[in-house]
């Protein structure tokens, strides 16, 4: 029994083995869901619903953990967020903006904080913690200085984008009166998926998402095997504060509206959605479909809390804080085996 | 230039503030050959190494490569397009990454990674090279010998001509040594130049052609591997000729008690986690010994053991014939022990903290945490201590970084004095600092032990120790392998027991 | 060039070597602004509250008040900034939980008690024990589990505020003795604010502490040198756990200032963003953020100039929320400066322009 264990730790490596106990846990957790809750899992359209509400969180947890491969962290992702979401309503509404004008807003945020942050971690040595720690404060500060109050976004042609539905044929459901109700996505899940494609392909084929994993691996070592660490670490930032901005629009998509305290604590939804999904806080290890099921398995689990009665607002903190700490658990306990195993 | 020279470096000079590194050092190296670089701490070696990979540039002098001429190398990234690559002691690749991405990551064209293409060279360069590791293969599951020949791998398909290995050797077992060896012989018949860089003079002799030995940064000499027997390897190294037997032998420092043949410590079968095979020690009251051997032999690690540094993992300890226990250093505080570490700077100083504050450090811990001395107490302590070492400080509030290397290890010194141990163990005490200070030292150990301290004392030149100990423990690759005293106490005796040599 | 010149020079020297210059030179320049923007922001006066209590009143009054928990925070903070050379975000969560876990005892699990249901002391002991808890938690990931400071604090940032929701069941229990709301405001008879006996406890306490124990030198020694300081004799391990523990008293004693202040409590609000002025208050005292060395008293006087901050921000109609933008430009330019690679720059820039400058002259 041992025996073969050791043998399946010693020979896959580090992001497939986290990778295939992240999808493992999710398949358990969304079938025991259906077993013993039943009634709306069974339903595709729960799947789906899951999808269209974290469609945001999927885009900033993805550039999270690009962060993370590459040894970084950067928890202003919620600030940038609500920032994102609060100008581009103002925009829309009281500036008469239109829908090309608010996403360029999204990214010129995205582009500023990637510039900012990148390079005062990169260039400047300091801290990623520190500086997107005050990067944070002050997207929450400037999200109140733009706007006070919380409100909603009337512009016709931003509601109709909205309430665009992509109808998924064959997967609707029919309901008691016999209605045969379509299962649908919104249009930001389309750009998740996009995202994490694209992420995905990028970081396995192109030299620059291998030299992320190489920075995050052994920084010495990177810059010894010839590659630009300054530039590759800038860049990690780069991207992560531009897919906040991304996913600050889609965001602002879903819910439809501009107020400071949107996305609370979803940096930290971020950094657990990439370490639940195999991302390693350390650096070097960690994969986008990994951060996918990430997200899929947190919301599940928050799902099943509020189905099973416990829908008071504390208990969403408390699960996430608690599955992190498991699977920060889960990783170390898992490469200490590893080591052992190879030991041996 | 000769027909078969791959580099050839004349008059290299190099000098840092205050210490001629280098001086006129020539070194030359064939194709197909394996040349050992030797010589003891401060020779020049690594100084010599760096101004050929281009880390540090040089004063004078000419670097000379096959079919380029002259050549000028301003960096690693320099000196690896001129064919010169190094693989460290501590492996520089990318744990997490698979062996193919270490082989080739950070050099070719393009912006996309064809794994296929990738995958199917780098087995095919690690079959050619006989290396059991498979291209698809996180590199961190292989062993440290397999992803040092990984590194080696990368440096010969970047088509190498001078290929340096530094002490690569230090972290493998025999048998991984062995594989490397094979390796190492392979390119050499691929006409690779190799500069092999190691403390183990058994595996020079295995493997070497050549060898060139550095000393006080001058060259000594280059040598065929034959003509030169490893006693004399040795002499050239510690720089006495074996006839030179003008040895001061020591001035006697020894303590003349009743209780003179008391054994302050014993210790038998003990052994560490660093890596050292189980070794039996003692000393007497009064006794100055010492632990000698070539760097990298394990003596700082025996005396880290005793001293409860490493975790002990098993053997048993006494004091004074009563059996104790030590598992970590305030054990051996307690049972009045003191050690000054061999690296000053990463396990001895505390940068930023006054001279006063790091000479009453190791009395101040063993005092208590509730007992904290009072200004006027501390400021005593410091004011006796700087005045007896003669310390050379601004003031006792002074950032102790901010003094001397020799000063710096004064303090150090004085912060164990004033512990008034009854033991105490000094690694390296002398390393980089001025002759005066040196000489100092030596005085001190002599007079402590008059005083009925006992010392064990160990430092990489062999004539310190002659003049202090009157007992000395030889090891070789990280085994006790002798002890000489009295009679036996000669430098030829002591350079033969190193070398092994029957 | 006379000596007199040189004299000045290394009389400056000392004054801006020394870690209290940039506190009291910020300080100073706040008063400045102060001053010119309205001379009145200086005025005290002695008044009678709604209870009928003789109380000082005045913006200098509420600054010392209303800094109390920061400057009880900045001494933990800190003793865990310089021997694990990270910071603890999660104290603003963490007073909320040692709030909560007061109020459940104060007023034993119902929202609208009557009467205490446990004297005021047991209620601080048990907010004591918690936040204790809650700094072992944190020392803990950090001591043993070897977890950066920050990540490992980041948990109970997040559940933090959920803890304390879920400790009362999310009610809102109101503590019925008057006499409770004492340590938030004024004790009858006292004109000045209870809080700053607090603090002068508080700090009276570390300075004995400091005076009679060897925290300091073990805790600079293992934040400096953890290896030298293990091979003399210090167990590093326990240093860095034993700062979060005394981080989680002090967080504590803020949680009996907080929630006294209004008898009750609010989950999502109470200490928002304090983990930002406290760790803005170690650095502002000159205490490197990476560790090493402190000056306790830098960083106490540093969390009255942030509070001197934000009273003057509020002065000029900055709203509560919109603080921590302005303070997170201040982080980010105090952290540029101390960063190494800008410093070696500004000493290169320095050396450049200071044989230009000898020419001129």
């Amino acid at each position: 029994m041992s025996g073969s264990k050791k043998n399946i730790f010693g020979k896959m490596n580090d992001t497939s083995l986290l990778l295939t106990i992240t999808i493992v846990i999710f398949f358990l957790m969304y079938i025991g869901a259906i077993v013993f809750q039943g009634g709306a899992f069974t339903k595709p359209q729960m799947f789906f619903n899951i999808l269209n509400a974290n469609a945001a969180l999927i885009i900033t947890a993805c550039g999270m953990s690009v962060v993370m491969i590459s040894g970084g962290i950067d928890i202003s992702v919620g600030g940038v967020v609500a920032l994102v979401s609060m100008c581009c309503a103002v925009y829309l509404d009281y500036h008469d903006g239109s829908i090309i004008g608010s996403i360029l807003i999204a990214l010129g945020i995205g582009i500023a904080y990637g510039l900012v942050q990148g390079f005062l971690v990169a260039y400047l040595d300091i801290q990623p913690f520190i500086v997107s720690l005050a990067g944070m404060f002050f997207a929450r500060g400037m999200t109140t200085i733009v706007n006070t109050a919380p409100f909603n976004v009337a512009d016709e042609e931003f509601t109709a984008l909205k309430l665009t539905r992509i109808i998924i044929p064959g997967m609707g459901t029919t309901n008691k009166k016999g209605i045969y109700v379509p299962a649908y996505v919104e249009i930001g899940v389309i750009v998740a998926l996009i995202v994490v494609a694209v992420l995905f392909i990028a970081l396995r084929w192109t030299k620059l998402g291998r030299s992320f994993y190489a920075v995050g691996g052994n920084k010495q070592s990177a810059l010894m095997l010839g590659i630009n660490v300054k530039r590759t670490k800038f860049l990690s930032h780069m991207i992560c504060s531009v897919l906040a901005g991304i996913g600050g629009y889609v965001y602002f998509l879903h819910v439809g509206s501009g107020s400071a305290s949107h996305a609370m604590g979803m940096e930290m939804n971020a950094i657990a959605s990439s370490i639940i999904g195999g991302t390693m806080l350390t650096g070097g290890v960690g994969n986008i479909i990994g951060t996918l099921f990430g997200v899929l398995s947190l919301s599940t689990i928050q799902n099943i809390v509020s189905s099973a009665g416990l829908d008071q607002a504390w208990w969403t903190g408390i699960t996430i804080a608690a599955m992190l700490c498991i699977f920060l658990l889960i990783q170390s306990v898992v490469m200490a085996q590893k080591k052992k195993a190879l030991k041996a | 230039m000769e027909d078969n020279r791959v580099l050839e470096m004349r008059g290299i000079v190099k000098t840092f503030p205050g210490v001629k590194a280098l001086q006129n050092v020539d070194f030359s190296l064939n194709k197909g050959e394996i040349h050992a670089l030797m010589g003891e701490n401060g020779a020049g070696k690594s100084t010599l190494i760096k101004v050929l990979t281009g880390v540090y540039s040089k004063d004078a002098g000419t670097i000379t490569l096959e079919g380029k001429g002259e050549v000028a190398i301003h960096s690693p990234q320099d000196a690896q397009k001129n064919g010169i690559s190094t693989v460290y002691q501590e492996i520089t690749l990318c744990p997490n990454l698979t062996v193919a991405e270490n082989m080739f990551i950070g050099r070719g064209e393009g912006k996309i990674t064809n794994w296929k293409k990738m995958n199917e060279e780098a087995d095919k360069l690690l079959q050619s090279l006989e290396i059991p590791a498979k291209a698809k293969q996180q590199l961190s599951n292989c062993s440290i010998a397999v992803q040092q020949m990984v590194a080696i791998a990368r440096a010969v398909d970047m088509d190498c001509k001078v290929l340096i290995l530094d002490e690569p050797t230090s972290s493998l077992d025999e048998q991984e040594v062995e594989k490397l060896f094979g390796l190492m012989r392979d390119l050499k018949a691929r006409g690779v130049g190799i500069i092999f860089v190691t403390h183990f003079l058994d595996q020079v002799y295995e493997v070497c052609d050549k060898i060139t030995v550095l000393r006080d940064g001058q060259l000594v000499g280059e040598y065929e591997i034959k003509d030169l027997p490893r006693v004399q390897l040795v002499a050239k190294m510690l720089g006495k000729e074996m006839d030179d037997l003008s040895d001061i032998k020591g001035e006697g420092g020894s303590y003349e008690g009743a209780d003179a043949d008391e054994r302050v410590f014993e210790a038998s079968e003990l052994q560490s986690n660093a890596g050292i095979k189980p070794f039996d020690f003692y000393i007497k009251k009064g006794e100055v010994n010492g632990f000698t051997g070539l760097l990298g032999s394990g003596r700082s690690e025996c005396v880290r053991a005793i001293f409860g540094a490493d975790r002990v993992l098993n053997g048993t300890v006494k004091m004074h014939g009563k059996e104790v226990k030590i598992g970590k250093p305030l054990d051996a505080m307690k049972h009045g022990i003191a050690y000054l570490p061999e690296d000053r700077k990463g396990d001895g100083i505390i940068g930023d903290l006054s001279v006063k504050e790091n000479i009453i450090l190791a009395l101040q811990v063993l005092t208590g945490f509730f007992k904290p001395f009072s200004k006027a107490q501390v400021n005593a302590f410091a004011e006796e201590y700087i005045k007896k070492l003669n310390i050379k400080t601004a003031s006792v509030d002074t950032p102790i970084k901010s003094l001397s290397g020799g000063n710096q290890q004064k303090v150090i010194l004085a912060r164990w004095l004033l512990m008034h141990p009854e033991y105490l163990i000094l690694d390296e005490p002398t390393r980089g600092i001025d002759v005066g200070t040196k000489v100092d030292i030596q005085k001190l150990v002599l007079e402590l032990a008059k005083e009925g301290m006992s010392v064990t004392f160990i430092s990489s030149e062999t004539d310190e120790m002659l003049r202090t100990c009157s007992r000395l423990v030889v090891m070789r690759d990280r085994k006790v392998v002798g002890e000489l005293s009295g009679g036996d106490l000669t430098q030829n005796k002591i350079m033969s027991t190193i070398a092994g040599d029957k | 060039m006379s000596k007199t010149a040189n004299k000045d020079e290394s009389f400056f020297k000392k004054l801006v070597g020394n870690q209290l210059f940039i506190p009291i030179l910020a300080l100073l320049l706040l008063a400045v602004i102060n001053l010119i923007n309205d001379p009145g922001f200086f005025k005290i006066t002695l008044g009678t509250n709604n209870a009928g209590n003789p109380v000082l009143s005045g913006y200098l009054v509420t600054i010392l008040d209303y800094g109390s928990e920061l400057g009880i925070l900045a001494i933990g903070m800190t003793l865990v900034t310089a021997a694990s050379g990270g910071q603890d975000i999660s104290v603003g969560a963490t007073i909320a939980i040692a709030g909560s876990a007061m109020l459940r005892v104060l007023c034993g699990g119902t929202s609208r008690p009557t009467e205490l249901a446990a004297p005021i002391i047991v209620a601080f002991l048990v907010a004591c024990v918690v936040g204790m808890l809650c700094g072992a938690f944190n020392g803990m990931l950090v001591a043993v589990f070897k977890i950066q400071p920050m990540i490992a604090t980041l948990i109970l940032f997040t559940a933090g505020r959920s803890i304390a929701a879920w400790i009362n069941n999310n009610e809102l229990p109101i503590v019925p003795d008057p006499k409770f709301a004492y340590f938030g405001s004024f004790i009858p008879g006292i004109p000045v604010p209870t809080t700053v006996f607090i603090v002068i406890a508080c700090i009276i306490v570390i300075a004995l502490v400091l005076k009679f124990t060897n925290l300091g030198l073990y805790t600079q020694a293992v934040g400096i040198n953890e290896n030298s300081s293990r091979l003399n004799g210090i167990n590093p391990t326990f240093i860095k756990f034993l700062s979060f523990v005394i981080l989680g008293l002090c967080v504590a004693v803020a949680a009996l200032i907080k929630v006294s202040r209004l008898s009750t409590i609010n989950y999502s609000v109470i200490a928002k963003d304090i983990e930002m002025d406290a760790i803005l208050a170690v650095a502002l005292g000159g205490n490197a953020l990476s560790g090493g060395k402190f000056n306790m008293w830098a960083s106490i006087l540093g969390a009255y100039v942030i509070q001197f901050l934000t009273t003057t921000l509020y002065k000029f109609n900055v709203q509560s929320d919109a603080l921590a933008a302005y303070k997170a430009v201040v982080v980010i330019v105090l952290v540029v400066f101390s960063a190494p690679t800008v410093r070696d720059y500004m000493k290169q820039l320095t050396k450049k322009v200071a044989p230009a400058k000898k020419e001129v002259a």
